[in-house]
């Protein structure tokens, strides 16, 4: 990590969104996994009781048959798919982004004293403001469309990459990167067969951080400014007072979320393997 | 260099809240130079007429604004109404999301009924609870300060509940070889053995806390507040305003890591001897 309190401090908050691993593990028994279904259950069977005995106004909570009913619609006259592809898109294109200038910006800072003392005091203070606080400067700058987006989705993928990358690059072990010298290695091979697979873990970190927090920050920017993707759905729904619509965009959200997450445990634990070290 | 050398070394190095963390040989002032030389940039570009002038106004000009908002009451009172949504949010949320992590921390029962449905309310983007919220509480006060309640808790409570969790095993065994009972062991190691990761939860929940301040600000209806004044801004195309907001956006963010980091440190001296 960067050097200073500050950067303390955004390790700490990027740390934080990490899941703790107890909750994956837990969800992975099965007895615990029964045991769990029982509070989702209930509030499901609480929620279509009251519903049907018409307890709770449509425009508080919709009976959950309206909302499976209003799924059912979106995907077949074929928004539901396509506002979910746009959010894909937008948050791949972002997310790729910020994570290439990331990884370069995180190798360079952490590889040399020169341009970390240079370049990383800045970065700092620009990665305090609030990703979203960008938006109405940037909406001046480059209007509401998709350039927009990708530079918000991007930087918010950005200072997770380049933070973690920086700092696996400056962690990695002086004893190998000596051995490297007595071998008489090219840079290239120390970059390839050192430096590279020790950072791996801290660089995975990162890429983790950073599609989470693109994920956030483009349901973010599509509620305040665009005219389709699932944010949009839910902007609209709103308007409308359709609430069904809303909660199925959040369905949607929520299931994409969990499949970025599990993929990323899947790809971790992978990497993990060869790994002697484990994840830091 | 020696090996002992070398290690003190790595352990200066390693340690991200000292001084000495940055390099030994590094000039104090070299990291202002590229600042520096952005802002000259900026102020030539300004005064040449190399840049639009409505898209990059002076520097003078912003501090101009900006001495005239504080002087005529404008930006202080969105400055505290920010602050005071932002704060009350974190208190509730914070508050709730430790009680909570607490309680899953110690009992197995309440962690195996709970975590499922908390690990589905994790994988919702937050923001995506914006328009939910906004019609349950309306786009008023009460959503906002809900809205950032909701961003408070979550990190709260993981990183509570991943902090009791995180306790060595040997206490537990000691615990129950000292026959303490549960209160005993909740007070005696419990809570210290939590408290670094409960920290660590509260840092990051006043950094979700604000910048979920200004969301809720930009998304929901306008209201006294920095991000008001930022529609404002971008609405009537006052850019100088919107370089003071993102200004004092920033300001905020440091002042509130470095007060998080000192009390950290300080709460947490004790472990260090």
């Amino acid at each position: 990590m960067f050097s200073g309190p500050i950067a303390g401090a955004i390790e700490y908050a990027g740390r934080a969104t990490n899941v703790p691993r107890r909750i994956g593990c837990g969800l992975g028994r099965i007895g615990g996994l029964a045991q769990g279904l029982i509070v989702p259950a209930s509030l499901l069977m609480a929620w279509s009781v009251w519903a049907r005995l018409g307890w709770l106004p449509e425009q508080i909570l919709p009976p959950p048959s309206e909302v499976f009913g209003a799924m059912r619609d979106t995907i077949d006259d074929g928004t539901l798919l396509s506002s979910t592809l746009t959010s894909l898109r937008r948050v791949a294109e972002g997310f790729f982004a910020g994570a290439v200038f990331g990884l370069a910006f995180g190798f360079v800072t952490g590889a040399s004293r020169l341009a970390e003392s240079l370049f990383a005091p800045l970065f700092l203070t620009l990665s305090q403001v609030p990703t979203l606080g960008w938006i109405p400067i940037l909406v001046l700058f480059v209007g509401i469309d998709e350039l927009l987006k990708i530079l918000v989705i991007g930087w918010a993928a950005f200072i997770p990459v380049a933070l973690n990358t920086a700092q696996g690059v400056r962690d990695v072990p002086r004893t190998y990167l000596e051995l490297g010298r007595v071998l008489s290695l090219s840079r290239l091979s120390t970059l390839r067969s050192i430096i590279l697979p020790s950072a791996v873990p801290s660089i995975f970190t990162g890429l983790r951080e950073g599609l989470a927090n693109s994920w956030q920050t483009l349901v973010a920017v599509e509620l305040i400014a665009s005219f389709e993707g699932l944010g949009y759905l839910m902007a609209y729904g709103r308007q409308l007072f359709q609430l069904e619509l809303v909660l199925v965009a959040m369905i949607v959200v929520g299931l994409i979320g969990l499949s970025i997450h599990l993929l990323l445990s899947l790809i971790e634990s992978h990497l993990q393997r060869w790994n002697p070290r484990g994840q830091s | 260099m020696t090996s002992s050398v070398m290690d003190v070394r790595n352990e200066l190095v390693r340690a991200p809240d000292r001084k000495l963390a940055v390099a030994p040989s590094t000039p104090r002032l070299r990291p202002l130079i590229v600042p520096i030389i952005l802002l000259a940039l900026w102020e030539i570009a300004a005064h040449t007429g190399l840049a639009d002038p409505r898209f990059l106004p002076t520097l003078e000009a912003i501090a101009v604004r900006g001495v005239k908002e504080f002087a005529e009451d404008g930006l202080t009172s969105d400055l505290t109404a920010s602050l005071a949504r932002d704060l009350l949010g974190f208190v509730v949320g914070a508050s709730v999301g430790v009680a909570l992590g607490l309680a899953l921390g110690f009992s197995r029962l309440l962690e195996r009924l709970l975590s499922p449905l908390l690990l589905a309310h994790r994988q919702i983007a937050l923001f995506a609870w914006v328009p939910l919220i906004s019609m349950w509480f309306g786009g008023g006060e009460a959503g906002k300060l809900v809205f950032i309640a909701l961003a408070a808790f979550q990190p709260a409570l993981t990183n509570t509940w991943q902090g009791v969790a995180g306790i060595p095993k040997i206490y537990r065994e000691l615990s129950r070889v000292l026959t303490y009972d549960g209160w005993d062991f909740a007070v005696v190691i419990a809570l210290p053995g939590a408290l670094p990761g409960i920290f660590t939860g509260l840092h990051a929940a006043l950094i979700y806390a604000w910048t979920s301040t200004v969301g809720a600000e930009l998304l929901l209806d306008i209201a006294p507040g920095i991000g008001g004044r930022m529609n404002e801004g971008q609405h009537l195309f006052h850019i100088d305003l919107l370089f003071l907001c993102v200004f004092l956006l920033g300001l905020i963010g440091m002042v509130f890591n470095l007060i998080a980091g000192a009390a950290e440190r300080r709460l947490l001296r004790w472990r260090r001897s």
